[in-house]
């Protein structure tokens, strides 16, 4: 069964995605492409974790926990859910 | 130039540092000067009663279990300066991985050096690149670790909720192999899996179960093998895996199961591999130990009957619990933000009552906790003096209490049924 989004654009993910952070984002930074997690949102490695399941929920996707090192900002988020959409 | 490799610690050492300049005892290194007996030690010239240990059972002082680990120290002496696959098996390892066999009815058992290596070593091994490893969110250290050293695929799942677990697994290609890691009970709250449910959808996700009985193995379930026991799924979990510093009382971890190809771990499983073996005295006394918990029903049955006594009169006294009854021999006492916690916990360290403090990152939703776990040993007076003690030390700290500890404090007043507790889990 095809996943309905997989025509999503980058644009589009990336707005989904800045929506699933904004309950995790206590001191209201605002986003943009830069904005990492770990300095800028200053989230603890289990609110990440969260942060996954929700973004997997959202996307019907699995992103495994061992690709959390290379995604620091939301736009590397955003890429990575796009790349996954695409694969499947 | 030349950096600092330990910068990046500093906010960590400020932390503690303002702990300890606003005049309270750092949590992280207490000191036991003697050790009296299973439930009590000499901390700071004080005579202190243990209720931060994992000696469920009081196996430490057992005269048995000291016979044979003195006879070992004398007949094969103190170390085996090697690994298990080289030099490093003697006699007491083979005799040790036959007992485990014994106990818990399996074709094999694997014995390592420590309970994290067992986690390590089987999360790492089992899975390879393309496969799959599920974890529970609040999985303990061991195996986040095990998953980081192997190269499967990691997919968290939501605590406990067997919903969770199926949907992810739903997600997963068919064909990939998959590997669903629990745990009978989770040691910061001391809440009970509901494995029945969990198990039956790993089942029907096509995937394989390993569950780590670290903190139930000797106490929970008939025959003392755990929550797999409890809820009868032992035919159903291929691997369980568990440690012997916590019930059996001395260090070292296991693997048991009875897949075919077992065996083959000892060949490639390099947590096992690359370290040295247990010492002859520490199997012997691993093996003695797990020979008595096997006849242990009377001390099982004393160790439900302080957790619930404990879990009652906490709870009467309007303490915040980790769980809404006790459901293992952890009992966790949730509090509202470090201060607190640190100013209780030092108030019953100077009250003679040791438990454990635990925080973030170790805690699950950034709880702060105090930490009691029970003993076989303990007797019904200290665990009322224990409650008392609370009572004075979290009232000391600025929380309302009930005035006098409670009745309810009788465990009478509670089933004081073994398995009752992993009942009111799934309820």
């Amino acid at each position: 069964m095809p996943n309905p989004h997989a025509s999503l654009s980058n644009a589009a993910i990336f707005d989904r995605v800045c929506a699933l952070i904004a309950p995790f984002n206590k001191k209201a930074v605002a986003l943009t492409a830069q904005t990492t997690f770990a300095v800028d949102l200053d989230l603890d490695s289990l609110t990440v974790m969260d942060l996954v399941a929700a973004i997997e929920d959202e996307f019907d996707i699995v992103l495994p926990l061992n690709m959390l090192p290379d995604l620091e900002t939301v736009q590397q988020v955003a890429d990575a859910v796009e790349r996954i959409l695409k694969d499947a | 130039m030349t950096v600092d490799l330990f910068d990046k610690f500093d906010d960590i050492i400020a932390e503690r540092d303002a702990l300890l300049s606003a005049g309270l005892a750092d949590p992280f290194h207490v000191v036991m000067d003697q050790v009296l007996s299973e439930t009590e030690a000499v901390i700071d010239g004080r005579r202190t009663i243990l209720l931060g240990t994992y000696n469920y059972m009081g196996m430490t002082f057992h005269q048995d279990v000291i016979a044979e680990g003195q006879k070992a120290l004398a007949d094969f002496g103190t170390g085996t300066t090697g690994s298990r696959v080289l030099n490093g098996t003697y006699v007491g390892h083979k005799a040790l991985e036959a007992a485990l066999c014994d106990y818990y009815g399996t074709e094999h058992a694997m014995v390592f050096s420590t309970g994290y290596q067992a986690n390590l070593g089987m999360c790492s091994t089992l899975t390879a690149k393309g496969d799959y490893i599920l974890l529970d969110a609040d999985s303990h250290a061991s195996i986040y670790d095990g998953c980081a050293m192997g190269t499967a695929d990691v997919v968290r799942f939501r605590h406990n909720s067997a919903e969770d677990l199926a949907k992810r697994l739903g997600r997963l290609p068919a064909e990939a192999g998959k590997l669903v890691v629990l745990e009978g009970v989770y040691s910061m709250l001391g809440d009970v899996a509901p494995l029945t449910e969990l198990v039956a959808a790993a089942k029907e996700g096509g995937a394989m179960v390993l569950v780590d009985e670290a903190h139930a193995m000797g106490f929970i379930g008939a025959n003392g093998r755990g929550v797999v026991e409890e809820q009868g799924v032992e035919d159903q979990v291929d691997f369980v895996t568990g440690t012997f510093s916590k019930s059996v009382g001395t260090v070292g971890g296991f693997c048991v199961s009875n897949h075919p190809k077992f065996e083959v771990l000892r060949l490639v499983c390099r947590p096992y591999m690359f370290t040295a073996s247990l010492p002859p005295s520490v199997v012997a006394t691993a093996a003695k130990a797990i020979e008595v918990l096997a006849h242990s029903g009377n001390r099982r049955a004393h160790l439900w009957e302080n957790s619930k006594r404990l879990h009652t009169g906490l709870k009467a006294a309007g303490f915040k619990l980790g769980t809404e009854t006790a459901e293992s021999a952890i009992i966790a006492i949730i509090l509202p933000d470090q201060d607190t916690a640190v100013r209780i916990w030092q108030g019953l360290l100077e009250a003679g009552v040791y438990v454990n403090l635990a925080r973030p990152p170790a805690t699950p939703l950034g709880m702060y906790l105090l930490r009691c776990s029970l003993c076989a040993s303990h007797t019904s007076e200290q665990v009322a003096q224990t409650i008392a003690k609370f009572i004075a030390a979290g009232r000391a700290a600025g929380l309302t209490l009930s005035e006098t500890p409670p009745d309810g404090a009788d465990a009478r007043t509670a089933s004081g049924l073994p398995g009752s507790g992993a009942a009111a889990a799934t309820a």
